[in-house]
């Protein structure tokens, strides 16, 4: 067993237990779904929009030679410095480089996925730069040195007492309870930090080719303050977020915030397509896009799961997986949690390592029928599996398969199993909940079936006669 | 018409009565039933855990045993989805895969078979109880079969349905899943048990006697008084 799946075991089963959390998140997601349900219902044909936007994707993610390429000579054409990176390493140095050859001290960071990904802050952090999260679920989860528990909603796991202690604790605040005084706590540390700092850092939900520009989408008004305010704006991108035309946003900003949070649009959305232009009063004096790659080439040759590269990392998947609502989002000790990680992170980060969370599965496909990009997701835990068995066969379990393919190839060898089975139950009754239990899995929280006296094929041949 | 029943392992070995049920319903109807008795398991089993090449070995004997069957039907969404859709995947590219898609398209879920093959929906039974309906997530998801089972419901007297909350959520069981991650498993059904009992009724039916299994060992467990019956059963019922 690897270790990321002797912690996942670990920290599943503890999560299980908690009835606190179980209720906390099934509360939160039962309410995100009714809202979801209702800005669905908004679109004229939700089905039908699921299928243009999949189509919209896999036509920029079949291209992404075209469209990257088209996109980043619209992007220099305004003055924007555009840099390739290979992998994680190769972007944190590009943006570490930036912020020292622009004499950069302070840092602030608008919501991120892909800075995650790369796990930015703790490189800069170590270079001696002060980072500091704005968005405030991220800004909470960053004070208890946290990662985020999940894609779009980072510190969904805490109550608002729990956050006011993170407060008082790490802020000096006053308990309060309402959220409004908490966000006014928030807000009175973040001004100040805004106005300090000199460089900012953003996400990119979509890149549009055609134009150049990238486009951030935001509830809170912080990514346009952090993009706005200090002397350098860098934002990091993931190549498949490119989409190739800016009409192609009035499909995906609705549907990202409705599948997200349940929104019919997010606050605000904007965009950039360039540092201060000649004679123009405002914006940063230098725009950098930093465009990562990080094994997303290696999933668009997998004409398997290359469908995974239409993800616009919305979250849907994971709102309504009963797995990811059971274990919690810090469990999968992933950057990007719940199915759309169990899927990706095997190809980002090693079949074999992460393969347990595609076993971590009841195949249910709830991911796959809300996914708005219409990615195969459970199928793809299917075929996860399939290529780490095939790879690296576990050896007692591959014993396992080829005698139970064997008795299954032979009608008389089942025949006998079932009448061995019935023989065997009473036994098992002797050991059944004690450590000697070989079924103690099914038995610790579950009584057993009794095999029947006349099985089906017992009863068939009387009935025959 | 001539039916040929795969009957899944555990229905075989623990819950005869469903199948048993398949044949009483089948028969009434006027049909042929048949029960190769060479068949064995789909191969679900091996195939969830990534062993796609045992599965395949027990997925080509199902082809054989079912080669020359005018129609297949089954008491399962999880078995039924397992031949019709992922023994394409699992043959994609095989010397068997036409012959896999031909067993795929002939074989059928039992109340689909029902509703949409041969049209019927009033049975004829009769069953007095209260009873809520729980959606196995492969006939559902993979099968698309919803409205069917409730169609064959409405028609029995004296049953009355009562939807669960969250009805559309899986309970948990998974196949080696159940024992993989025995904790995810049980937490995902006792979400679903409360969903149950919360109905009051006094049976949970579906078309997956695999689900039943795993949620009927756990209210037996909690000393929940709610038994579980496969849809057949309910079918069956009151038919002389």
């Amino acid at each position: 067993m690897s270790r990321p799946s002797q912690s996942f075991t670990a920290g599943a089963t503890e999560l299980c237990q908690d009835l606190d959390h179980r209720q906390r998140i099934q509360t939160a997601m039962g309410n995100y779904e009714i809202k979801r349900d209702e800005n669905k219902a908004r679109f004229l044909n939700w089905g039908e929009a699921r299928a243009a936007a999949a189509a919209v994707k896999d036509e920029a993610v079949n291209h992404l030679d075209k469209y990257l390429t088209q996109f980043a000579e619209r992007l220099a054409a305004r003055g924007t410095t555009v840099h390739w990176a290979r992998d994680a390493r190769e972007a944190r140095e590009i943006i570490a480089n930036i912020a020292r050859e622009a004499s950069v001290r302070r840092i602030i960071k608008s919501k991120s996925m892909t800075t995650e990904e790369i796990h930015l802050n703790e490189h800069l952090a170590e270079q001696g730069y002060d980072v500091f999260e704005s968005d405030l679920g991220e800004f909470i989860v960053q004070l208890r040195h946290e990662p985020p528990y999940h894609l779009v909603f980072p510190s969904m796991h805490l109550t608002r007492h729990q956050i006011s202690d993170t407060f008082a604790e790490k802020l000096g605040s006053a308990r309060v309870t309402e959220p409004e005084e908490l966000t006014l706590i928030a807000r009175r540390v973040m001004r100040e930090k805004f106005c300090q700092a000199d460089m900012g850092i953003s996400g990119v939900n979509f890149g549009i080719a055609e134009t150049g520009m990238i486009s951030v989408t935001e509830n809170e008004g912080n990514a346009r303050l952090t993009t706005a305010l200090p002397r350098v704006h860098v934002a990091l991108m993931g190549i498949e977020k490119i989409l190739p035309r800016l009409d192609d946003l009035a499909l995906f900003w609705p549907m990202l915030a409705t599948a997200g949070a349940g929104q019919p649009m997010t606050c605000y959305n904007s965009l950039f397509a360039g540092p201060r232009q000649a004679g123009e009063p405002d914006g940063p004096e230098q725009f950098h896009v930093v465009l990562l790659d990080n094994g997303r080439t290696a999933m668009l040759a997998d004409a398997e799961q290359r469908d995974s590269l239409r993800c616009i990392r919305c979250g849907a998947c994971l709102n309504v997986c009963p797995v990811f609502r059971n274990v919690g989002g810090h469990t999968y000790g992933t950057v990007y949690g719940g199915p759309i990680g169990s899927v990706i992170t095997p190809h980002l980060r090693g079949l074999q390592e992460w393969t347990h969370l595609s076993f971590a599965s009841s195949l249910c496909g709830a991911c796959t029928e809300v996914c708005p990009v219409k990615i195969d997701l459970a199928h793809h835990l299917l075929r996860n599996r399939r290529n780490a068995v095939g790879q690296k066969p576990p050896l007692l379990e591959n014993l396992i398969w080829s005698g139970f393919a064997c008795a299954m190839r032979h009608p008389w060898i089942y025949r006998v199993g079932a009448r061995l089975a019935r023989l065997l139950q009473p036994w098992h009754n002797l050991v059944k909940g004690s450590a000697l239990d070989p079924f103690r899995a099914w038995t610790r929280t579950r009584a057993t079936p009794k095999i029947a006296g006349q099985t089906f094929s017992d009863w068939w041949e009387r009935h025959r006669a | 018409m001539k039916i040929s029943l795969f009957i899944p392992c555990y229905i075989e070995q623990c819950f005869p009565r469903a199948a048993i049920s398949v044949v009483k319903v089948l028969e009434r109807l006027g049909h042929q039933v048949l029960y190769p008795t060479a068949q064995t398991c789909c191969g679900q089993p091996a195939f969830n855990s990534g062993a796609w090449k045992q599965a395949r070995e027990i997925a080509r004997h199902a082809l054989t045993v079912f080669r020359d069957a005018e129609v297949v039907v089954t008491p399962s969404g999880s078995c039924g989805a397992m031949v019709k859709v992922f023994y394409r995947e699992l043959f994609h590219g095989e010397p068997e895969y036409q012959e896999a898609c031909a067993l795929g398209d002939k074989t059928w879920e039992f109340s689909s078979f029902l509703v949409n093959k041969l049209g019927v929906s009033d049975l004829g039974a009769t069953f007095q109880a209260r009873v809520t309906f729980h959606d196995g997530c492969h006939g559902l998801r993979e099968l698309h079969v919803r409205t069917e089972p409730r169609t064959l419901l409405a028609k029995v007297r004296g049953l009355e349905l009562v939807e669960m909350a969250a009805r559309d959520t899986c309970c948990g069981f998974g196949g080696t899943f159940a024992v993989k991650f025995p904790m995810i498993s049980s937490a995902m059904g006792e979400a679903k048990c409360s969903a149950i009992l919360e109905t009051k009724a006094d049976y949970v039916i579906s078309l997956d006697s695999s689900c039943l299994m795993h949620l009927q060992g756990m209210f037996d467990q909690q000393r929940a008084p709610m038994r579980s019956l496969h849809l057949a059963e309910v079918l069956a019922s009151g038919l002389s």
